[in-house]
């Protein structure tokens, strides 16, 4: 558990947030972040980004048989989101009543993600809403 | 003194009707629609709690204030639904909104008017000028034990206030301020309860409506302000009857507090309810008006705040859907079956 938390506080501000970067020297946005840009490697300037949050779905699907840690979740929807930004992004897509289509808009929202039995840490993220 | 700078509502959007609660129980539906004037209430999400709330309500408030996380220098978070016994909520909704480490923050508890407390917290840091600008939410997933009459209106919701000192970015001036507090045996939950309390006979008379009249009394009498004074009127509405009630005492007509009334539609949302009737009037005020809240947590004690809509309201008035329109677009009715699996009641073995 404690491993768990220390992996969850180095992660929470790209999870709470979509803060992701930038390279400056061509514009390529990241998320997550990436130490080094993709095209100019070496050239890359690296700068910190957060994300609108707002995209639409490129790809989706059902979860029925899910992991443990979802397994009252069960069914629910996974996506792939491409940010209106540009990067691509998994996250869990909220069920209200819309359903997801391939091309839908989406909003990010601020959730539980799971929780750690009755003693341990709440676990927050962005989920995405259809719109 | 200080004023709001701007301000966000965030009401789940699954909702249940009192029909849906009342068939489980043999209970007629429309006699209780009729006695505590209400027709649905809000029911989060499994995945959400106050904080989650808390977090949705501030992000609107940043947007609607145009301000960054960074600018605030104070979060103060009221709820009797925090997420943890330890650990604040307060830190989760300063991260959230990118709030950085130099701040104030922390939770607060009454009931339901925390929020309302964390309002006149953050006034007072402001007037004395510690800080900037500051942050105090309402936020809560009240629950109501099954088959108890609480269950028809315990709903979820939540409203943020961001206060600043500049007359140049508030919308409304809050002119006055005042509490009457006393020692009283309502409605409580002990730690580790999964449902609250109440004292049946002290719910009514000796808490709401004694605390109620006693602080907007006050109020009157150290401003001067009567009734016709105000254009609009916030009471706590634990249901849709105690603030009309409570509002014909005091002398105020109907059309002062319509507005403001949004528990016949979301239920009680506890420490976010006078802070949501709070954001839907001002989505209608107009500079120049006078509004009138008051706030009521059990235990028991009421805040009242005098507050004057400036010029500067219709400026930021587009950068927020108005509470009214987000509760009505977004919403999509749950039974009471999936009612339970959100509130964590039933799960899969
Ligand atoms: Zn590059």
């Amino acid at each position: 558990m404690e491993r768990a938390s220390a992996s969850l506080w180095r992660k929470i501000r790209s999870r709470y947030n979509l803060v992701g970067n930038e390279c400056q020297n061509c514009n390529t946005p990241y998320f997550p972040q990436r130490v080094v840009c993709r095209k100019c490697g070496r050239n890359s300037k690296m700068v910190e980004k957060q994300f609108s949050g707002n995209g639409e779905i490129y790809s989706f699907t059902t979860v029925r048989v899910p992991p443990d840690t979802f397994k009252d979740e069960a069914p629910y929807f996974i996506g792939v989101i491409r940010l209106e930004e540009g990067p691509m992004v998994e996250g869990h897509v909220i069920d209200n009543g819309i359903a997801p289509k391939i091309g839908t808009k989406v909003r990010m929202q601020f959730r539980k993600m799971y929780v750690d039995g009755q003693e341990g840490l709440i676990y927050y993220s962005f989920k995405f809403e259809p719109l | 003194m200080a004023g709001i700078v701007g301000y966000g509502a965030y009401v789940p959007i699954y909702r249940i009707k009192v029909e849906d609660i009342a068939k489980v129980w043999s209970e007629d539906a429309e006699s209780i629609k009729k006695g505590l004037n209400i027709r649905e209430k809000s029911v989060p999400g499994r995945d959400e709690d106050a904080a989650t709330i808390a977090v949705e309500a501030a992000r609107r408030a940043i947007q609607h204030a145009d301000l960054e996380g960074t600018d605030m220098g104070a979060v103060y978070v009221g709820s009797e639904s925090h997420p943890y016994a330890v650990k604040p909520t307060a830190t989760v909704v300063a991260q959230a909104i990118e709030a950085g480490s130099r701040l104030m923050a922390a939770d607060l508890e009454f009931a339901c008017k925390a929020g309302t407390a964390g309002i006149q917290m953050v006034m007072g840091l402001v007037d004395s000028k510690m800080i900037k600008y500051g942050m105090a939410i309402g936020s809560d997933t009240s629950q109501g034990r099954p088959g108890d009459a609480l269950e028809y209106t315990a709903s979820a919701g939540g409203a943020a206030f961001i206060l600043g000192g500049e007359k140049k970015d508030m919308i409304a001036n809050i002119t006055h301020t005042v509490s009457y507090t006393s020692d009283t045996p309502d409605f409580w939950r002990r730690e580790g309860a999964s449902f609250p309390s109440h004292g049946g006979r002290f719910t009514g008379e000796p808490g709401y409506f004694r605390h109620i009249t006693g602080a907007t009394k006050l109020l009157f009498e150290q401003t001067g302000f009567k009734p016709s004074d105000f254009d609009y009127a916030v009471f706590h509405q634990p249901n849709g009857k105690f603030p009309i009630n409570v509002a014909a005492q005091l002398g105020f007509e109907m059309r002062q507090i319509e507005p403001g009334l949004m528990t016949p539609i979301i239920g009680n949302t506890y420490s976010g309810a006078s802070m949501i009737g709070l954001a839907s009037t001002l989505d209608v005020a107009r500079p120049g008006q006078r509004i009138m809240v008051t706030s009521f947590g059990s235990g028991a004690g009421s805040d009242s705040f005098a507050i004057e809509v400036t010029e500067n309201i219709d400026a930021k008035r587009d950068r927020i859907e108005p509470v009214r329109e987000m509760v009505s677009k977004h919403k999509t009715y749950v039974d009471y079956s999936v009612y339970l699996k959100n509130r964590g009641s039933i799960t899969k073995t």
